[in-house]
């Protein structure tokens, strides 16, 4: 252990701020690339609905000055970094006087609540399920039927969220179909209110959950199998320790801890299919603001959601690079 | 097969688990004993083999100008069921048709391939950046490794659909090719990770040394001598990466950002979903895309598996 040297730490914290610099970069290269600008593109969208905007060339001209998109490229890049660091990305065209920041911060807590919950459900059946597919005192018919449930896993979140959206929403009716609490229930610390958001949440989950166990299972079995073949196992054997006490003390606290680097490695993808998990089911987080700000073109919304979700998953990604040589002993920083 | 035969007494006498050690051991010998011959690499190269082939066939044998909207009745389900209005269905449309009037069977043989194709063609782009990179990255080291690994770690990180969806929402009008490309500028990282550790830990060993000490050029030693050590790895990294793809253009599709023109499996659903098709009960309309792009995946799932097997002998032998 130890504290963690410094060109390891630098390292992992370069890797974190040029992941945001790129895509902050992308995101606002982007649209620069493509013809036309906000402004024109807004004032035609009104004189479609409106057939005609009085005196169209002096709003243009107004708004592009107020907006500062007059000035030249390198001085709206700087200014426009100058807004990411404060967390300013406007207004939402869609929702206008709300900023983008409003709409995020009420959206942000689902989601995290959310794949925070799921994740750890996922994490410790997973686990489970690839340790004991791997002990040798495992009921044969347990060993067949993990493989078989694991088909699952092949299937993206969105597609397990409409079949459980139908089945156990549609079908069955016991859950309900859309929102991530009742309309009516009041916001708050009652049991109304959380009995109503753990209903809301179990099948957005449950999608998530589905799709994702198998592979820490997966990986887990692999990485018993690795150690099935050490020396301290027989070791372990030979002195008649008992079997479940070696699956738990010798086998699956050596094997859980890499587990956790896997985990930082799918943390995109995760956040990604949750996202689609979340317009599915109308769930009020992030996935949610996002499919309605593609419907109502409102890019702003778009550019801050991509933004702090890309910031989220980064930052995840940095903790759990920077504590994973604490809980690990073995590793040994790779900083030399 | 006939190695059993030549000893019959032998294995009579072994007890029936050891009868299985023995036709193993002696199955070395057999010409079918190979590993490619892998049961779950052929069970998903079946079933992604008849999803292709009813896309391939069914344009010919079934009229897919029924793929336009207008083109059939609204709103018919599969023969044998009868929709909200009591219409029943007909064999006109065995899979019944959507609420623009396309008929279902025909835009599953048009948009199957399609999903799939987007999968591909951005494996296939990723693959060979990874492959560029992974070898430059495992053989150069020092600055261009440094570099390499770190452009690479800094793409891993970035949720991919969350670039796409900002990029698609301003182009909106996206074919098939550019969908594939910009997906591909994600799905480099991981092949170059997995194909950097490989030429890494080859470097040392000896028959790369014994290529090194007899002349050979730089690029024989990649691709003559360690390329084909790696073929079973950049299989099923190859079908790893296609299913990302894939599922990065349903995501995208699903949205509505994927392609306009031409039916997708993606496509359909958002579709589905945007005529509230859960609540009119039409399973048909989103069930099948689902079902069929479930099965797609499970078929990629079962070759990686595969391929994961034969590339790593310490699995195949667990798994028996």
């Amino acid at each position: 252990m130890g504290p963690i040297p410094r060109n390891y730490l630098m390292r992992r914290l370069g890797i974190f701020f040029l992941t945001i610099f790129l895509a902050a970069t992308i995101i606002w290269l982007i649209p620069r690339l493509a013809p036309g600008d906000p402004i024109t593109a807004m004032i035609d969208r009104m004189t479609r609905t409106a057939g005609y905007v009085e005196n169209s060339d002096v709003i243009i001209e107004g708004w592009k000055e107020r907006f500062g998109l007059n000035d030249p490229l390198p001085v709206q890049y700087v200014r426009y970094l100058g807004n990411l660091v404060t967390l300013d990305f406007g207004y939402s065209l869609a929702y206008f006087p709300t900023t983008v920041s409003q709409l995020i911060a009420q959206a942000l807590p689902w989601t995290l609540g959310l794949l925070l919950i799921a994740v750890t459900i996922t994490f410790l059946i997973g686990n489970f399920l690839g340790a004991i597919l791997a002990w040798t005192r495992t009921p044969r018919l347990v060993r067949y039927l993990i493989p078989l449930a694991m088909i699952f896993t092949s299937i993206p979140s969105i597609l397990a969220a409409l079949f459980l959206l139908y089945i156990f929403a549609f079908l069955l009716n016991w859950f309900p179909m859309l929102g991530s609490y009742e309309l009516g229930v009041t916001p708050g610390l009652n049991l109304e209110f959380i009995s109503s958001v753990i209903k809301h949440g179990t099948l957005p989950a449950l999608s998530i959950i589905l799709v994702s166990f198998g592979y820490w299972a997966l990986g887990m079995r692999g990485m018993m199998i690795t150690i099935e073949g050490e020396d301290y196992m027989h070791l372990a054997r030979a002195k008649g320790l008992k079997s479940f006490y070696i699956l738990y003390r010798y086998m699956v606290r050596n094997a859980i801890l890499p587990q956790i680097t896997a985990f930082a490695i799918t943390l995109g993808t995760l956040v990604s299919g949750q996202i689609l998990v979340e317009y599915i089911f109308a769930y009020k987080g992030m996935g949610t603001l996002i499919y309605d700000a593609i419907v109502n073109q409102d890019f702003a919304v778009i550019q801050g959601t991509s933004f702090i979700l890309i910031v989220m998953t980064a930052l995840a990604v940095l903790i759990i690079d920077l504590a994973y040589p604490l809980i690990d002993p073995r590793i040994s920083h790779g900083g030399k | 097969m006939s190695t059993a035969d030549t000893t019959p007494e032998t294995v009579a006498a072994e007890a029936p688990a050891e009868r299985g050690e023995l036709k193993r051991t002696m199955g070395r010998f057999n010409q079918w004993d190979t590993p490619w011959l892998n049961p779950k690499l052929i069970a998903g190269a079946i079933i992604i083999g008849i999803i292709l082939l009813g896309g391939i066939v069914g344009r010919f044998v079934w009229n897919t100008d029924l793929a336009y909207t207008a083109s059939s009745p609204l709103n018919l389900p599969p023969p044998g069921f009868v929709n909200t209005r009591g219409q029943e269905g007909t064999w006109d449309h065995p899979l019944g048709t959507e609420n623009s009037g396309r008929d279902m069977l025909a835009v599953i043989i048009l948009g199957a391939p399609n999903s799939f194709l987007i999968g591909v063609v951005a494996a296939t782009v990723g693959m060979g950046i990874g492959i560029i990179l992974g070898f430059t990255a495992g053989f150069l080291g020092g600055r261009v490794d440094e570099f390499i690994r770190l452009i690479s770690d800094v793409t891993i990180t970035i949720p991919s659909l969350m670039v796409l969806i900002v990029i698609q929402t301003l182009i909106r009008q996206v074919e098939i090719p550019t969908m594939a490309i910009m997906i591909a500028a994600f799905a480099w990282p991981s092949p170059t990770r997995l194909i950097r550790a490989q030429v890494l830990s080859m470097r040392e060993s000896g028959y790369v040394q014994m290529a090194k000490l007899s002349g050979a050029s730089t690029f024989d030693i990649m691709f003559r001598e360690m390329m084909p050590n790696l073929i079973p790895y950049l299989f099923a990294s190859f079908i790893g990466n296609a299913t990302g793809a894939i599922l990065a253009a349903v995501g995208l599709e699903t949205l509505g950002l994927g392609p306009q023109r031409i039916p997708t499996l993606g496509g359909t659903i958002y579709d589905a979903i945007q005529a509230a098709a859960l609540l009119r009960n039409m399973w048909w309309w989103w069930g099948i895309p689902t079902i069929l792009l479930a099965t797609m995946f499970i078929g990629l799932l079962l070759i990686n598996l595969g391929f994961d097997e034969i590339a790593n002998p310490r699995l195949r032998r667990s798994s028996q």
